[in-house]
């Protein structure tokens, strides 16, 4: 794995910043840009799998029951698993400290 | 056996690149840069060389594939001039940063508008920043010299960073001029195989020009900057290392009668050979003046120029380009910059001459000399001069 963010010195770079290592990406917290996160009202949900389908950043996939989750991670909170959620699983709330 | 051959600058320019042994040429013709690329497209077709040559439809193009090309480890060469290098200027930015060795020779051009065909160094200094190395030649010898030069020093595994040799158009890419060129297995020994350390392959997968978000841009960027500025180091040892195998040398900053002399006249490209033979005069009539050619535009040589200039009274800095609403010449604007604080410093008179072809003839440099030195004596209220302008 990578170096962390906060490690990476400009003499850590390859020649020409080239990336050597496949899915280097991965380290990237995208998760911080986010000023919604999605909530779940798993009672309701039917296990179609839209959301995951639908999530630009490809970061949604089920858990041990089947239930379709956002990694916090990368989640970016932009509500577009939300919106094509048609049985009203999940609903974005303002993210707090 | 050395030969010395009367051709045509372009030509020869092509023929050097031809030395050199490149794998990919991707060009667009543009005026005055045509004879080059023309007759390497000539050289491929007759078989005399065995590159690939790629016949793009524009210059963004042109530096597009170089970058593939390069990228794929090929040695690279294009050329350009003035709006076409306006055109491929998005992908000139590229090729620095991701240190990709691409050779490229500038027939110096005025940019539009009004249209111009002929000389001057507009072109030259919109791409200052684009990270490339810069080197200006100001004869065809030294356009023929540098361009294998260029290649040595491009993918000089302590560099790999583009170059661009400077020539003015028409003033040299279409004159005849005596040239000597070296045999085929004098660049061999000079020049070894590009040998790029993580090419494009299939069976080794590299991902290039990635994506840099804000926690990791800078480094990318002083990277780049320490890279350049400690590439004059090797390109000052490739000039020896050329000068010990071919017999003609050079160096960042170039002098001529400038030890001792209270007055230097400075200037870059083709017009310094005019200013030369002005100074030849001048010397004749008792004045102490000399000349400083500046051979690297990219990276700056500061220490040079301090050294080559600390014990001068007056500098008359020529321009041949305009910061339209700046301090006028970027060569004198640099200059200034240089030597701004040093404890002792001469007085710098910037003068922009020759913009779009306008000859400087060797009167016409005695001229700027002799007033040069009266606007240092007496001061001037303007930020340069502009030489010639009908009022």
């Amino acid at each position: 794995m990578a170096k962390s963010e906060s490690e990476m010195t400009w003499k850590d770079l390859e020649i020409g910043n080239i990336v050597t290592e496949p899915g280097s990406a991965r380290v990237y917290e995208s998760g911080t840009w986010r000023s919604q996160r999605p909530t779940y009202d798993f009672k309701k949900c039917i296990k179609c799998g839209l959301c995951a389908l639908y999530c630009p950043e490809g970061c949604i996939g089920p858990d041990k029951d089947g239930y379709f989750e956002a990694n916090m991670y990368y989640c970016k909170g932009c509500g577009i698993c939300a919106r094509e959620c048609w049985p009203r699983v999940i609903k974005m709330v303002e993210e707090v400290e | 056996m050395v030969t010395r051959v009367g051709m045509e600058v372009s030509l020869a320019l092509a023929d050097a690149v031809k030395l050199t042994q490149p794998d990919v040429i991707a060009a667009y013709p543009i005026t005055p840069q045509t004879h080059i690329v023309e007759h390497l497209a000539e050289l491929v077709a007759d078989g005399e060389l065995d590159a690939e040559y790629m016949p793009v439809e524009s210059e963004h193009s042109a530096m597009s594939a170089c970058v593939g090309a390069s990228a794929a480890g090929a040695r690279t060469f294009t050329a350009t001039s003035s709006q076409g290098l306006a055109l491929m200027v998005e992908v000139v930015y590229v090729a620095a940063p991701m240190r990709l060795p691409i050779v490229m020779a500038v027939a110096n051009r005025a940019l539009s508008a009004p249209l111009s065909i002929w000389p001057d160094h507009s072109d030259m200094m919109s791409v200052r920043d684009t990270g490339w190395i810069q080197i200006i030649t100001e004869n065809g010898q030294q356009a023929v010299d540098n361009t294998i030069c260029s290649f040595r020093i491009a993918e000089d595994q302590r560099v790999l960073l583009p170059v661009m040799v400077h020539l003015d158009g028409f003033t040299l890419t279409h004159v005849v001029e005596p040239i000597i060129f070296p045999e085929q297995d004098a660049v061999n020994r000079f020049l070894p195989r590009n040998r790029f350390p993580l090419p494009l392959n299939p069976d080794r997968p590299v991902a290039m020009g990635e994506f840099a978000p804000p926690f990791i841009f800078t480094e990318t960027k002083w990277a780049q900057e320490v890279n350049l500025r400690n590439s004059k180091k090797v390109i000052t040892q490739v000039w020896e290392e050329f000068d010990k195998a071919f017999g003609r040398k050079y160096t960042p900053v170039e002098k001529y009668h400038s030890d001792g002399a209270k007055v230097l006249i400075m200037t870059m490209g083709s017009s310094g050979e005019t200013a030369s033979v002005a100074i030849d005069e001048l010397r004749d009539e008792g004045m102490n003046v000399g000349q400083i050619r500046l051979r690297l535009w990219r990276p700056f040589p500061f220490e040079e120029l301090r050294e080559a200039v600390k014990d001068a009274d007056v500098l008359i800095v020529m321009d041949r380009a305009l910061s339209f609403g700046g301090p006028g010449g970027p060569f004198a604007s640099e200059v200034k910059a240089a030597l701004y604080n040093q404890s002792k410093k001469p007085k710098i008179v910037s003068y922009v001459i020759s913009l779009g072809g306008r000859d400087v003839t060797v009167s016409g440099f005695k001229d700027i000399i002799r007033k040069g030195v009266e606007i240092a004596e007496k001061g001037s209220k303007n930020e340069y001069e502009i030489y010639g302008v009908k009022e």
